[in-house]
């Protein structure tokens, strides 16, 4: 009920905010799943907003509306913001997939990006992502070069396809540096709580992982890892401040770019439905400077990267085996991008089973 | 190892313990402040400022207690002297303290903070095992326990805790007796202020040292149902805050751990155990229906 009311209470400031400016710009709209202050996720794409507003200048005007719940409130914010004349509304967050399609078929001359779905019911939806699983695989190799105990722990959110293909990418990274390698998985059920977070990092330390990587958005893990002396991967933002002797990356979301070609697709009427998956190539998944690792891992990580970044080698590819020991990917062979983003099992070496 | 587990379930269970014991006082004068999470999170972006810009994490504590205390003051002030509604009252404290606290807060974000040292007793916190748990944790656990010690002693051991709890039973009889119930209820409301400010401080500088918004994330609100659920008695409360973070702990280990359970199960069972402890301790229904304040939540409007 608090957070209800919390996102109307938002939604009408923002609402007021709006209507005072002139009609004639192009309105774009954000909706985040958590604060903007997160400093990982959100914080991110609020980057990106004002990047975009700072590129397009008074082409532009923008609305956004933070920490608005997935589910029924979500739709309910994301309607208002397009009764309130936003052009293009950007959904940031797996969960509003269902509402976007929603209130898009209701909105036919509204354009709606959707962020990490797979879902475009109307030709007004457009979806983007990120791949991520490709800095991930990066973070395994360096994690299983530094990891003495031959065990990383692994802090996920919610048994998503985005978040499974980031622990499969990490194990299968690690694993090619050491067949032996372990992942300890703990799911904290939520994308931002800083006390839980920490709580999850010291339950993983004192089951003696040495290294910590997470898939929730705040800077508490790094923290933790830093207090108890072993290293740490940042998440969607640098976050080497936290832990300057303990990130050894980061994977850095960079939706700039994106959202300035998209905002200027429909000031300039050129808008398409899409369904855009950029990677390291496209200059949508950035790492952060390898840091606090020896030469030869860092060389080693610089090596992957590159040949990520020149599409020379996809993290999935064959040979894959799945959890059970069944084949996945045959040698040589790479996974079609559908399979990805709907993927629903881990691959050996996970030791965990994956909430369904 | 078991030693450190002991203490992160400590971490997490002082926040709510302070917050929990604060607000019991709060409803045994009869007065139900929503708005502990705002008051908290309030606390915590003061807590995290003043400590970063001082240096000194006691001067952030300090501050968070006071600014905790002048925001539950508006509180008081709607409902106390102008008898607005307590619930929605309540409620937007917390939506105040939210949005408030994340503008106060946006120069923080991203910059580490500064965390309390841990107490150090040369010999006894070195001791095998328990020098740690028992000599060796953050300041503030240590006042989270004479607190609670505090606030059981001055409810049911003291003659002004006695006239408290008569205010919350019945403020017109109290009111008839020459009692100030307005006063007495001020007071109460800033001394839960305070206890969330220093909650939110504990957040900000040791449990998670650095400023997020909304970084409480609800925390305010399970200490408001820890109250109910422990009927009113602080040494409950403690035994309910504890168990929330036993449990939620134990599940983050189980999972872990690799056990077969599903995580979404796992993740619910702090709250479930909980409830269902505190609720068993409560079963005697006369009992609960004494220890509930009579007069919670409804307004007094004194005859001049």
């Amino acid at each position: 009920m608090k957070k209800t009311i919390l996102s109307f209470a938002a939604a009408a400031a923002v609402m007021s905010f709006g209507t005072m400016a002139a009609e004639a710009a192009t309105k774009a709209c954000f909706i985040y799943v958590g604060p903007i202050g997160d400093f990982g996720w959100s914080y991110q794409h609020h980057q990106g907003l004002e990047h975009m507003k700072k590129e397009l200048g008074d082409k532009v005007e923008t609305a956004y509306l933070e920490s608005v719940p997935e589910g029924a409130d979500a739709e309910r914010a994301i309607e208002r913001f397009a009764r309130s004349g936003c052009n293009i509304i950007f959904t940031t967050s797996f969960g509003y997939m269902d509402p976007t399609n929603k209130v898009a078929g209701k909105f036919p001359d509204v354009k709606f990006e959707h962020a990490t779905g797979y879902k475009r019911e109307h030709p007004n939806v457009a979806t983007y992502n990120s791949k991520f699983h490709e800095g991930r695989y990066i973070q395994g190799v360096i994690a299983a070069k530094m990891s003495k105990a031959g065990v990383a722990g692994y802090i996920a959110s919610f048994p998503i396809p985005e978040v499974v293909m980031g622990i499969n990418a990490f194990v299968l990274g690690a694993q090619s540096v050491n067949p032996d390698f372990k992942v300890k998985v703990v799911w904290a059920n939520t994308w931002f709580d800083p006390g839980k977070e920490a709580d999850a990092a010291k339950a993983l330390i004192d089951q003696g992982v040495d290294i910590i990587t997470q898939h929730t958005d705040s800077t508490a893990p790094m923290q933790v890892a830093t207090e108890r002396g072993i290293k740490a991967f940042g998440q969607a933002s640098d976050m080497i401040k936290f832990g300057p002797t303990t990130q050894l990356t980061s994977i850095v979301d960079d939706w700039g770019p994106y959202y300035v070609e998209r905002v200027k697709a429909v000031v300039d009427g050129t808008w398409k439905q899409q369904d855009v998956w950029g990677g390291m190539k496209e200059g949508h998944v950035v790492m952060a400077p390898f840091a606090n690792m020896p030469d030869d891992v860092k060389k080693l990580a610089e090596e992957t990267a590159a040949k990520i970044k020149s599409g020379e080698f996809n993290p999935f590819t064959g040979p894959i085996a799945k959890q059970d020991g069944s084949e996945w990917l045959k040698a040589g062979e790479v996974a079609e991008n559908g399979v990805l983003l709907g993927l629903n099992f881990y691959v050996k070496g996970v030791d965990d089973k994956l909430p369904q | 190892m078991f030693e450190d587990i002991l203490i992160t379930i400590a971490t997490a269970a002082t926040p709510l313990l302070i917050a929990a014991v604060g607000e019991v006082v709060v409803e045994r004068s009869g007065v139900l402040n929503l708005g502990v999470e705002g008051m908290m999170v309030m606390g915590a972006v003061t807590g995290f400022g003043v400590a970063l810009t001082t240096g000194s994490p006691w001067l952030g504590v300090l501050a968070a207690i006071i600014v905790g205390a002048l925001f539950s003051l508006l509180f008081g002030f709607l409902t106390l002297t102008l008898v607005t509604n307590q619930v929605a009252t309540g409620l937007a404290l917390t939506l105040l303290g939210l949005g408030l606290s994340g503008m106060l807060g946006e120069s923080f974000v991203g910059l580490p903070g500064i965390k309390m040292d841990y107490i150090h007793i040369p010999f006894l916190s070195e001791l095998p095992f328990v020098g740690k748990l028992l000599f060796g944790q953050d300041p503030l656990f240590y006042v989270s326990l004479l607190l609670t010690a505090g606030v059981a002693y001055f409810l049911f051991r003291t003659r002004a805790g006695l006239t408290l709890r008569s205010i919350g039973d019945n403020h017109t009889s109290a009111h008839a007796l020459g009692i100030k119930v307005i006063a007495i209820r001020y007071l109460a409301v800033m001394f839960g202020g305070a206890c969330a400010g220093l909650a939110g401080a504990y957040l900000s500088l040791v449990y998670t040292p650095q400023w997020i918004e909304n970084m409480t994330a609800g925390r305010g609100w399970i200490a408001l149902a820890l109250v109910v659920f422990a009927s009113w008695r602080p040494w409950r409360i403690l035994a309910g805050a504890y168990l929330f973070g036993a449990v939620s702990i134990g599940q983050l280990h189980a999972q872990a751990l690799g056990i077969g359970v599903p995580s979404q199960l796992l993740s619910s069972l702090p709250y479930l155990a909980t409830v269902v402890v505190l609720v068993l301790i409560s079963r005697n229904r006369r009992l609960t229906m004494v220890n509930t304040p009579a007069s919670l939540g409804r307004p007094f409007v004194p005859d001049r």
